[in-house]
């Protein structure tokens, strides 16, 4: 599929990749995203504010007082139409997850009934599912992690939850996601991390970046509430969450 | 440390700090946010003196009280709203303009009113305020509790934080009229999903006319009128970027706009993105306001945009002085020394 630019107003358009979730159009997204940046922070692209990725395409956001999208869509045409193979090595992070709480894992018993198996396989399919961070967003650092193992795609919940606890970690679709504060939501809950993907007391708030890859690592009780002192001291050491690629 | 403060005696509706926004973390989920009208902003910041961009306080529909707990505060407001200004707690108030500069002094309360005919006011304190930014920005995104004072709208009997112990010496500024945010129909550029909607859909939208509901927040404002028709395609789409202004249509067929702290992306079709000429006009748009659309180019929308600027450039070039209220200003005239032969603007 070609590349479409739409119009977004005049502070903004879209580079279209493609309307369907998958992983070569995000790379791509992702591609031409670290390639503004990197323009813009040469100095290059006067007028170029932000940018937003998404799972198939980037919102390039601009300053109408200082560019115009008639002068600004055909430098970003010469980059979109480049080499974007070259992206960012991925992160690969290992998330510490405890599904053995019924508190933390209210779903886990009816996402094995509706997919015919036992709690146990359903947590193992989590833990194999080799996941990629696709995109960030709705709210701050909730990231949409895609991978599912097939065996456990279900729709979201027909009733969504009014109240959601921080740092649980839910199912549908394709997708895995942690739920960054307490919120709503319609996802199904398969246990909770230790980890807060969003504390304003970090440096870098946001715990997750799109592209990165994430495998679960199941952690017992014991083994969570050590990891969430931590977490709440401000003395994790995030380096041992990361995996060698 | 400054000790310089506002005491926030009686909190109004939805007052928060807001700047130009926090601009460039949206690839992390983090919203923009920022002040609902960047003209108001503006004005407000260069009644003061302070360099645009400069964090204010911004009202929403009813304003706070404020004592002045510092030496001295030069303040101004923004918006069509009564000012009441009370120089002994419990003592009798004097109505003051908006849309000028004030100078207050310790123990001096204001009480900012109801915002008349528009959803927001914009309150900017010479020097601004002494908070911390997060992510770049002062800019108050309540949803996540962040930024601005505590992440929230102002309370009671919080203390607001001033960079400036006493005002600076300089004479009051006015704008010379209220600034002009336009009128007709709302500009929008089409886009960027115009093939979710039918022809009568498109039409409908350009066609009709819209209300404001009462669901309108600094998150985007939700329309009442006219049912749009989406196309085979259908109301839903993989989540893509949310520009300022846009106007996304779900399956109810209903319009919102989408505003300073709409999410990041989003899963429904765009008819419309909001011109950004346009875009503080419609960030104070109270509920009940009935609206129509209109479509432009992109570069239509940049032309008046461009236009806008160079009209707000003269006027911020040009502020004239203040006249006191009453005729005399004895504070300016011991400042300046002078006993007689005052000339004004």
């Amino acid at each position: 599929m070609s590349i479409r630019y739409l119009d977004c107003g005049d502070t903004a358009f879209s580079v279209e990749f493609g309307n369907v979730i998958a992983p070569d159009i995000n790379a791509r997204v992702m591609a031409l995203h670290a390639a503004i940046l990197a323009e813009h922070e040469a100095g290059r692209l006067p007028g170029v504010v932000e940018t937003v990725p998404s799972m198939r395409a980037l919102l390039v956001c601009y300053d109408p007082a200082i560019a115009r999208r008639a002068d600004l869509q055909p430098l970003v045409e010469a980059l979109a139409s480049g080499d974007l193979a070259a992206a960012v090595p991925p992160r690969a992070i290992a998330i510490p997850c405890c599904y053995d709480d019924s508190d933390f894992a209210p779903d886990l018993a009816e996402v094995a009934q509706r997919t015919g198996r036992t709690p146990e396989q359903v947590i193992e399919a989590h833990l194999g599912s080799h996941f990629r961070v696709y995109v960030l967003g709705f709210m701050p650092g909730l990231a949409y992690i895609a991978g599912l193992d097939p065996a456990l795609e279900l729709p979201r919940r027909s009733s969504p939850r009014v109240h959601v606890p921080r740092s649980s970690v839910a199912i549908a679709m394709n997708m895995t996601t942690i739920y960054p504060f307490d919120s709503p939501g319609g996802w199904h809950l398969l246990g909770r991390t230790p980890l807060r993907l969003f504390d304003q007391r970090r440096d870098q708030p946001v715990l997750l970046a799109p592209g990165d890859r994430v495998r679960f690592r199941r952690v017992a009780r014991v083994e969570f509430d050590a990891i969430a002192a931590d977490v709440e001291a401000g003395t994790l050491d995030w380096k041992t969450l990361e995996l060698a690629p | 440390m400054s000790v310089a403060h506002l005491l926030v005696e009686r909190a109004g509706l939805f007052d928060t700090i807001q700047d130009s926004g926090r601009i460039g973390f949206q690839a992390l989920g983090m919203p923009v946010a920022g002040a609902m009208d960047r003209i108001a902003l503006r004005l407000a910041n260069a009644l003061v003196g302070n360099p645009a961009g400069t964090a204010c306080l911004e009202i929403g529909v009813v304003g706070p009280t404020l004592r002045i707990e510092a030496d001295s505060v030069r303040v101004a407001v923004v918006g069509p709203v009564a000012l009441d200004l009370t120089t002994a707690p419990g003592g009798p108030a004097t109505r003051v303009d908006a849309d000028r500069s004030h100078l207050l002094t310790r123990g001096q309360s204001l009480r900012v009113g109801m915002v008349e005919g528009a959803s927001t006011a914009c309150l900017a304190i010479e020097g601004g305020f002494a908070l911390a930014p997060f992510m770049g920005s002062l800019s108050t995104y309540t949803r996540a509790g962040v930024g601005g004072f505590e992440g929230r709208k102002l309370r009671d009997g919080d203390r607001l934080p001033l960079t400036l112990d006493a005002a600076r010496k300089r004479e009051e500024r006015r704008l010379p009229g209220a600034f002009d945010h336009g009128a007709g129909p709302i500009r929008v550029v089409p886009g960027p999903q115009t093939d979710h909607f039918t022809d009568a859909g498109r039409a409908a939208f350009f066609g009709g006319e819209y209300t404001v509901s009462k669901e309108a927040d600094r998150m985007g404002i939700r329309f009442d009128g006219p049912r749009i028709e989406h196309s085979a395609l259908g109301p839903d789409i993989v989540s893509d970027g949310i520009a300022a202004g846009s106007i996304q249509v779900p399956g109810a067929g209903l319009p919102i706009a989408l505003l300073s702290d709409r999410q990041t992306v989003g899963g429904y079709p765009k008819i419309a993105t909001i011109a950004s000429v346009d875009l503080p006009r419609v960030g104070r748009l109270p509920p009940g306001t009935r609206v129509r659309f209109a479509a432009i180019g992109v570069a239509e929308a940049e032309d008046l945009r461009a236009d806008q600027e160079r009209r707000l450039a003269r006027l911020l070039a040009d502020l004239p002085v203040a006249r006191p209220p009453g005729g005399i200003d004895l504070v300016a005239l011991y400042e300046r020394n002078l006993i007689d032969g005052v000339v004004w603007d």
